[in-house]
């Protein structure tokens, strides 16, 4: 290990010998990455268990991580995509998050089916989204503070109306049968005296809400990096005026991504008020985790989002294991760190 | 209501005079407000306005000398209020060591004015409006960790039973001194916002607010410049945070939750980010509004009123009632010239 580390620093000293900087970080990466697998797969020590309490609570813990990181993702990526168009912060994102709960909510148990409600909670959001953009932020075009306060301010009246519709009534959308139940997974939490392995045992639908943030990871970035639409978008993103010189209508792209974006933030509504639970204050909590995943991340940048959201997914959970009233903190340290150090995020460009 | 309007509607014109004789006359109103105003005008509408006013003015500082919209004001005034909960008396029965207010006040000040420096210094790795993001990040982490932590913050109940103190043979808690109190606090804070932007200091960070580049090729440390202004600002809200501890008598996670970051927010946009008088006019409209709404719309739809207020300001005047003011005056001053004898 140690004759490995050496020829890494020696290059990111003088830049020059056998290994590049970007290879000793690409080495540093895999030893990381291959003890992360050994200490998921592997069967703990006694000594590895006496550090991490046990191998239970750490697998767990980080399975959960990475389906909030899911979650997290979904909800940030439409805020990211958005801020890294128009420059709009937008803070109603959270409102978003728990009207599209809602909604998925009410479909969900009057229809019956829980896809609809998911289906109904991404197509009212999006047509939110476009309404807001059309009516509210286009008038404001080139004014980032005053866009920002105008979405404060929706985001008081919408989740004082929230109140007042849905009350303070905690709701939980019903998954159907298909995805219920808990599945094995080739996990071994300890070892039975007679040589058993004990499998980790581990919530269907909550690894589905992992594979469903993974399929749209992908889409989405499909969609950016090969299709005509997601060109303009990324053109956007880098210079807007050139693109609107170029003839382009911006409006017409704007609306897009705020509906997509919107539309992105109420279908992780409804995935998550199914895994988790829907109440009022839930719109906090995922606009801080929103923010705090775009600060990390770097804005605009989708491949930022999915970093920030794993790191913070991850933080939280394994912060609420170990250092339970301490785990906030661990949240907070890992944003002041990136800004420390990278101020514009991990994946955000230097300006 | 009624005992309000006369003292409230000059007050409002001559601010707006923007010369020092304007000063003196709501000094005075002010200083003469306690003969007609009931115990509760005096407290609940008076001390409350100018405490949250205070905190404001500590944001209004920021974002309206600095360009700096920091959302973290209520967690540096919470921070205050924090530190006199544990460092003087209070009924939790966690902390509360008992020291004598004319230090625990001082202390809590420096802490708070400490922590929003750190603010600053971490605000400040971005620009523009970046530091809305980080600061309201900032401010809603603060408020989840008072909530977790119970070995410092005392969680979800937090801190009861925290006292104005006495001295001088007065009790600070009765209505009209802790009025009194509140009003030279705020007029403290107030003149010395208005006399340091008018200081060497004070056109620093208004320079760099308005062209920070140059600012920095002119050889001023820019950052330093801000950081400064986040522990003038760290003071202010550190001294509304006393007050308002006493006031409330308690300090809790609720206190510096989102809604009253965002509160705070609204007050000073509400009443204008032009001059310091603006928060505090804003701090007067939305009390009122608190208070009286509940007859108008009922106590639960407060916040979408609020919010709804807050949306017409921000869409008609960006400088708030101040900014409104400013555009209707030319025209009323024509009018009573027409219509003079």
């Amino acid at each position: 290990m140690s004759t490995l580390e050496r020829p890494g620093a020696s290059a990111g000293l003088s830049g020059g010998g056998g290994i590049t900087k970007r290879q000793a970080w690409g080495i540093v990466w895999l030893l990381a990455a291959a003890l992360f697998a050994w200490l998921m797969l592997g069967v703990w020590p006694d000594w590895v268990n006496a550090i991490l309490t046990s191998k239970k609570a750490f697998a767990s813990a980080v399975l959960n991580g990475l389906t909030l990181a899911g979650l997290y993702f979904l909800v940030a990526s439409g805020f990211t995509l958005v801020f890294g168009l128009m420059r709009n912060v937008n803070l109603a994102h959270g409102s978003l998050y728990l009207l599209g709960a809602y909604i998925g909510y009410e479909v969900a148990t009057r229809s019956g089916y829980w896809l609809l409600g998911v289906a109904a909670g991404f197509v009212v959001l999006a047509l939110v989204g476009l309404v807001m953009q059309v009516l509210v932020f286009r008038r404001l075009e080139g004014d980032d503070l005053r866009q920002t306060l105008v979405t404060i301010g929706i985001s008081i009246v919408a989740a004082d109306l929230m109140l007042a519709v849905w009350t303070g009534t905690t709701y939980q959308i019903v998954t159907p049968a298909w995805l219920d139940g808990a599945v094995g997974l080739p996990i071994i939490t300890a070892v039975k005296s007679n040589g058993e392995a004990v499998f980790l045992r581990y919530p269907f639908y909550r690894l589905v809400v992992l594979g469903v943030a993974i399929v749209i990871g992908v889409g989405l970035w499909l969609m950016l990096n090969r299709t005509r639409v997601g060109m303009m978008i990324r053109a956007g993103v880098d210079d807007r005026a050139m693109l609107s010189a170029s003839g382009i209508n911006v409006h017409a792209v704007f609306a897009i991504v705020f509906a997509i974006g919107a539309g992105l933030a109420g279908f992780a509504g409804v995935v998550g008020g199914s895994a988790l639970s829907v109440a009022p204050g839930e719109d906090v909590r995922y606009l801080l985790a929103s923010l705090v995943v775009v600060i990390v991340g770097g804005m605009g940048s989708i491949t930022g989002a999915a970093i920030g959201a794993l790191l913070i997914g991850l933080a939280e959970q394994i912060g609420l294991v170990y250092f339970p009233t301490y785990g906030i903190v661990l949240t907070f340290v890992i944003m002041v760190v990136v800004l420390a150090v990278r101020p514009q995020g991990i994946m955000g460009k230097a300006r | 209501m009624t005992a309000l309007a006369p003292t409230d509607k000059p007050a409002a014109q001559s601010i707006l005079e923007k010369i020092g004789a304007g000063n003196i006359v709501v000094l005075v109103l002010l200083a003469l407000y306690p003969a007609v105003a009931s115990d509760f005008f005096l407290t609940q509408i008076g001390a409350y306005s100018l405490i949250l006013g205070m905190i404001s003015l500590s944001l209004m500082l920021l974002a309206g000398y600095g360009g700096m919209v920091s959302l973290a004001q209520i967690s540096v005034a919470g921070i205050a209020g924090y530190t006199v909960a544990i460092f003087g008396l209070n009924n939790s029965g966690v902390h509360g060591f008992g020291w004598p207010f004319w230090i625990v006040v001082p202390i809590a000040t420096l802490v708070a004015a400490g922590a929003s420096a750190l603010i600053g210094v971490i605000s400040n790795r971005t620009e523009g409006i970046y530091t809305i993001m980080i600061t309201l990040a900032i401010a809603t982490a603060f408020f989840y960790f008072t909530q977790q932590n119970y070995s410092l913050f005392n969680g979800f109940p937090g801190y009861t039973g925290i006292r104005a103190p006495e001295f001088w043979g007065v009790n600070w808690r009765d209505p009209m001194p802790f009025y009194y109190l509140c009003l030279g606090f705020a007029v403290v804070a107030y003149a010395a916002v208005l006399y340091g932007s008018r200081s060497t200091y004070g056109l620093t960070v208004q320079a760099v607010r308005d062209n920070p580049r140059r600012m920095r090729a002119l050889g001023f440390n820019v950052t330093a410049h801000k950081v400064v202004a986040y522990f003038y600002a760290g003071i202010i809200a550190g001294l509304a945070g006393v007050l308002l501890v006493w006031f409330n008598g308690r300090i809790s996670p609720g206190t510096i939750n989102v809604s009253a970051a965002i509160n705070v927010l609204i007050i000073a946009v509400i009443g204008g980010m032009r001059h310091p008088i603006g928060p505090f006019l804003g701090a007067v409209v939305v009390v009122l509004m608190q208070t009286f709404a509940i007859d108008i719309v009922g106590a639960e739809r407060f916040n979408t009123l609020i919010g709804l207020f807050f949306l017409v300001i921000v869409f008609v005047s960006p400088d708030g009632l101040l900014g409104l003011w400013g555009r209707i005056k030319p025209h009323l001053a024509q009018e009573s010239l027409r219509s003079g004898p």
